[in-house]
C-alpha cells in the first residue's frame, strides 16, 4: 500500500475499556481527511493512537515504517506534527520559545521557517517575545498551527481546531489549513465536532462510533447522503 | 492555576531595593557590618547553589530532593580523594564536576526512574530519602567517618578597601558559587538542550508531541543539579568554617531548602537571592543579636522562611500563572 498513513485493525484501550475496535483507515500523500462522530466515539483516541500517546495495537505505518513502537517522541521524529485537545501550547515560555520547540526534532536554520510561519500568521513577528499563555484563545490555536508548521511534518494531526473559538476565528483557521495544504502538500488528519467546516476543507472522511468505523467515504457522499447525514452529522 | 487578586506586586521589589540600601549604607558607616556582610553573601553563594540545584528538579518532577547534600558531600569527597592522588585543585574540581554529573544522570536512572513510573510524588520522595542516607551511609564506608582536610584553593589574602578587609575566600566563593549559577541559566535560556528541558518541565506531554525525550531530559536535570551541589560541597569544604565528614552539608541543605522556599520553589532566580537575604542576614544576626549565637541560626533561619510564607505564601518569586482561556 502506498498510503502515507496506513491503519488497520487497530485497538487502544484505556483500563480494561476499549476505545477504539478494529479502526483501519488510510491517509494519502497530501490528503485532507476528516474524522467525524459524536463525542467519546473515538476520534481523540485516534489520533492519540496514531501519534502514540495511548497503549494501542494493530498495524500503523507512517510512509511504509511502522509507528507501533515508537512512542510521541518517535513519530514526531518520523514527520508526525499532532496538535491535541487544548492545544499544547507551552504557556509559561514565550511565542518564539513555542515555535522553536516546533521545530526540535529538526536540524539547521529556523530563519527560513520563521518567515515561512510569518507569512501564515504576520502578527506572531511583533509577539515573539510575549509570554504564550497570555495570548487569546485564537491566538493559541494559531501558535499551536505555527508550531506545528516549524515541524515541517509530512502529516498534520489537528484536534478540534475550532474549538470554543469565534467563528470568525475559525474560518480563518480553516482557510490556513486549506493554504497550508496547497501550498506546501502537507496531510491533514482532522478531528472536528463542526462537521460542516471540516467536509468543506476534507476530500474525505471517517464516521466513528463508540469507538468503531461506521462509515467511510468521499465528503460529497456524506453530506448528500440524507440519513447518513442526519444520524452522524445531525443537519 | 487561576488568576490570584493582584496583592501590590510591588511589595517584594521594593522590600528587596530597601533591603539592599540598608546593607549599604550599613555598610558604609561600619566596617565589621560590611565584612558580615560579605562574608554572608559567600555562605549565601553557597546556598544559593544548592539551592538553585534543589529547584531545578523540584520544577520537573515536583519533588524535593533530600538526597541533594548528600550528593554533595559524596562529590566533595571525591575531589578529595583525586587531591590525594595527586592532582591540583583545579583540575580535581573540574573532574568531579563531570563525576557529579554522570553520577546524578546515573542515579536517576537507576534509583528514580524505576520508582517514579510506578509511583507517585511521595513514592518519590522516599526515594529521595533512602538515596540520603544511602549515600551518606557509603561516603562513611568508603572513606570513614573521621574528619578529613580539605586543601583550600583561596591562600589566606586578605584585601583591604578604604579600611574594611575582606577575605579572598570569601570573594572567591561568591563568584564561584554565582558563575555556576548563570551559566546555567544561560543554558537554559539559550540552547535547544536547555529549552527542551524547560519544555519537558512544564508540560511534559505536550515536549513529547514536539519529539522531546522528557525521560532523558529528566535525568540530564539530575546530573545538572549534582553538579551544581558538588560546587556547593566543593566551596563549603573551602571554608575554614565547615568540616569535611559524611554530615557536612546537612545544615547546608537546609539553609538552602529554606532559601528555595522563600525563593517561590519553581524560580531560580527567586531562589539565589533568598539565599544570599539568609546568609546575610545569619550573618549580621549572630553578630549583632548577642542572645542568638551560632546555636540559635536555624532557628532565625526558619522564622525568616515562616514570616516570608505568612506575607506571600508563593514565596517571593512564586510565579502568578497566567493562562486565558
Amino acid at each position: 500500500m502506498s498510503a502515507l498513513l496506513a491503519l488497520e485493525d487497530v485497538d487502544a484501550r484505556y483500563g480494561p475499556v476499549y476505545a477504539l475496535r478494529r479502526v483501519t483507515l488510510t491517509v494519502e500523500e497530501g490528503e485532507v481527511v476528516a474524522i467525524l462522530g459524536a463525542n467519546g466515539a473515538g476520534k481523540t483516541t485516534t489520533l492519540r493512537a496514531i501519534s502514540g500517546t495511548v497503549r494501542r495495537t494493530g498495524r500503523i505505518e507512517l510512509a511504509g515504517r511502522s509507528l507501533a513502537r515508537r512512542g510521541p517522541e518517535g513519530a514526531a521524529r518520523l514527520g508526525i506534527a499532532h496538535v491535541p485537545e487544548g492545544r499544547g501550547t507551552f504557556s509559561e515560555l514565550t511565542v518564539w520559545e513555542n515555535l522553536r520547540l516546533g521545530a526540535y526534532v529538526r536540524r539547521g536554520s529556523l530563519r527560513d521557517d520563521f518567515a515561512r510561519v510569518c507569512d501564515y500568521f504576520p502578527w506572531l513577528e511583533r509577539r515573539r517575545s510575549q509570554q504564550a499563555g497570555t495570548l487569546s484563545g485564537g491566538e493559541q490555536q494559531m501558535l499551536a498551527l505555527a508550531r506545528a508548521i516549524m515541524q515541517r511534518p509530512r502529516l498534520l494531526l489537528l484536534d478540534e481546531p475550532s474549538l470554543g473559538l469565534a467563528p470568525l476565528v475559525v474560518g480563518e483557521i480553516f482557510r490556513i489549513l486549506g493554504e497550508l495544504n496547497r501550498r506546501e502538500g502537507t496531510a491533514l488528519l482532522l478531528v472536528e465536532q463542526n462537521a460542516r467546516t471540516s467536509l468543506a476543507l476534507a476530500t474525505r472522511a471517517y464516521v466513528l462510533e463508540v469507538g468503531e468505523i461506521a462509515f467511510a467515504g468521499t465528503s460529497e457522499e456524506l453530506s448528500t447522503h440524507d440519513s447518513l447525514r442526519r444520524s452522524y452529522l445531525g443537519y | 492555576m487561576t488568576e490570584r487578586r493582584p496583592t501590590a506586586e510591588w511589595i517584594v521589589p521594593a522590600g528587596l531595593v530597601a533591603v539592599c540600601v540598608l546593607l549599604v549604607v550599613g555598610s558604609l558607616r561600619s566596617a565589621l557590618f560590611a565584612q558580615q556582610t560579605v562574608s554572608g553573601l559567600a555562605n549565601g553563594g553557597i546556598y544559593a547553589s544548592l539551592a538553585v540545584a534543589l529547584v531545578l528538579i523540584y520544577r520537573a518532577t515536583e519533588v524535593i530532593n533530600f538526597a541533594q547534600g548528600a550528593l554533595a558531600t559524596f562529590a566533595t569527597y571525591v575531589a578529595w580523594q583525586l587531591m590525594q592522588w595527586g592532582l591540583s585543585y583545579w583540575a580535581a574540581f573540574a573532574c568531579t564536576l563531570a563525576i557529579a554529573f554522570v553520577g546524578g544522570f546515573a542515579v536517576e536512572l537507576v534509583a528514580i526512574r524505576p520508582v517514579e513510573r510506578r509511583g507517585s510524588v511521595l513514592t518519590v520522595v522516599i526515594a529521595a530519602i533512602g538515596l540520603l542516607i544511602l549515600v551518606e551511609g557509603s561516603i562513611g564506608w568508603i572513606w570513614g567517618n573521621d574528619v578529613k582536610f580539605m586543601p583550600t584553593p583561596f591562600p589566606a589574602h586578605i584585601y583591604t578597601v578604604g579600611g574594611v578587609a575582606f577575605s579572598r575566600q570569601d570573594l572567591s566563593t561568591i563568584a564561584i558559587s554565582l558563575l555556576a549559577v548563570i551559566v546555567l541559566w544561560g543554558f537554559f535560556r539559550f540552547t535547544k538542550l536547555g529549552l527542551a528541558m524547560r519544555a519537558a518541565a512544564v508540560r511534559p506531554d505536550a515536549a513529547r508531541l514536539v519529539g522531546v525525550r522528557v525521560s532523558w531530559m529528566l535525568s540530564l536535570g539530575w546530573g545538572l543539579a549534582a553538579a551544581l551541589g558538588a560546587v556547593a560541597g566543593l566551596m563549603a569544604a573551602a571554608s575554614p568554617s565547615v568540616l569535611l565528614q559524611p554530615s557536612m552539608m546537612d545544615g547546608i541543605l537546609i539553609y538552602a531548602f529554606a532559601a528555595a522556599v522563600v525563593g517561590g520553589l519553581e524560580s531560580a532566580f527567586g531562589a539565589v537571592v533568598a539565599a544570599l537575604m539568609i546568609g546575610v542576614l545569619l550573618n549580621l544576626v549572630t553578630s549583632y543579636v548577642h542572645f542568638v549565637g551560632p546555636a540559635l541560626q536555624l532557628p532565625v533561619a526558619f522564622v525568616v522562611m515562616l514570616v516570608v510564607l505568612l506575607v506571600k505564601p508563593s514565596g517571593l518569586f512564586g510565579r502568578t500563572r497566567v493562562r486565558r482561556v
